[in-house]
């Protein structure tokens, strides 16, 4: 009785085929995560519309020009001192706002010469048409920040936990309308209102 | 004597058999964490750093406007997919990328400029200029997430 063995199949070349599909998948895929500051542009604007008028305290203008040197609201700054100077001016609330109240969250200094409210307050981002976009990008990260920390501060007092992981878990879970108003909230006492003129042309 | 000849000191070849599985591991490691390569670079870029970015998730639902420069020449160059393109293709390209997802998809589409820092914000300002006149608002300064300082 001679057992015919059923002979067994050769896999010693099966290495090569997943190191060929290995090599491939390397070549062709990268791993980086594409990520980026994101921001909303205006939409386009229509011929007739009325200009609103703004008062100029509540403004706060971030020049920059061709040499990547900074002016906010006349004054020379560094990147660095940004962040500080737009939170101030944010956090002022000296006044009422859109719909009449004052601002009694913000923790500013209530100045005479600074913005009003938060939701009437605009940063306005101008710059020269030959200013490097590294810097420009580096201006509106700190501004973005100013936002942010206030909003992170906001959402400290109100629900006690970090404004980054208040957006994760509204991401995470995106049919909880209670998560969703608590963003809604936060994000109203700080509107985020950053505007990019037209640069100016420079011979 | 026949028998004592087989007993030949041989040594024992490793078993291979394995290897295909270590190497198929491997494999869907990388094609797990890794995203295809959708196009080639022509421009040359570095970009600016930041530290208050956001993921990109869907690369689907991504548009990707390239800006930088060209070894050589002076001025910024446009790259739209895989090819070099002037700033009037901008609105062909977004309105293209619009008919390829679903209606469902449209309000969530975004997209990225990626640029190099050395780049004039007049260039940038010229495309977003075009983006507005399709209403492609959502936009993304590509940066690199670096770590907050105090």
């Amino acid at each position: 009785m001679a057992k015919r063995d059923i002979p067994e199949i050769n896999a010693g070349s099966m290495a090569d085929i997943a190191f060929l599909l290995l090599i491939f998948f390397l070549v062709t895929t990268t791993m980086d995560i594409d990520a980026g500051i994101p921001r909303k542009l205006p939409p386009k604007v229509k011929k007739d519309q009325p200009k609103p008028i703004i008062k100029e305290r509540n403004v706060l203008v971030v020049n920059i020009n061709q040499n990547g040197e900074i002016l906010v609201n006349n004054e020379y700054k560094t990147v660095d001192q940004i962040k500080d100077v737009a939170k101030d001016f944010l956090d002022n609330g000296a006044g009422k706002g859109k719909d009449g109240n004052t601002c009694d969250y913000c923790e500013g200094k209530k100045l005479e010469t600074s913005s009003v409210h938060p939701n009437k307050a605009i940063v306005s981002i101008q710059s020269s048409r030959k200013t490097k976009h590294g810097i420009f990008v580096q201006v509106t990260n700190e501004l973005v920040r100013a936002y942010n920390e206030l909003r992170d501060r906001e959402t400290q007092k109100l629900y006690h936990e970090s404004y980054e992981t208040l957006l994760e878990r509204a991401k995470k879970n995106p049919k909880n309308e209670t998560l969703k108003n608590k963003v809604k909230i936060v994000k109203e006492r700080f509107p985020m209102i950053l505007s990019e003129a037209e640069p100016i042309k420079v011979e | 004597m026949a028998k004592f000849n087989k007993k030949k000191n041989d040594m024992p070849a490793v078993n291979t058999a394995s290897l295909p599985d270590i190497v198929f591991m491997l494999l869907f490691f990388f094609m797990v964490t890794t995203t295809m390569k959708d196009s080639d670079l022509k421009v040359v870029q570095t970009l600016p750093k930041a530290t208050e970015t956001k993921k990109l998730e869907q690369k689907k639902l991504v548009s990707y406007i390239y800006v930088g420069k060209l070894k050589g020449k002076k001025g910024d160059f446009i790259q739209l997919n895989d090819r070099l393109q002037s700033i009037k293709d901008i609105q062909n390209f977004i309105l293209d990328k619009r008919t390829k997802v679903t209606e469902s998809e449209l309000p969530r589409l975004t997209t990225s400029i990626k640029a190099d820092i050395n780049n004039e914000v007049g260039t940038i300002f010229d495309i977003k200029t075009e983006l507005r006149e399709v209403d492609a608002l959502k936009i993304n300064y590509s940066a690199t997430t670096m770590q907050r300082k105090e």
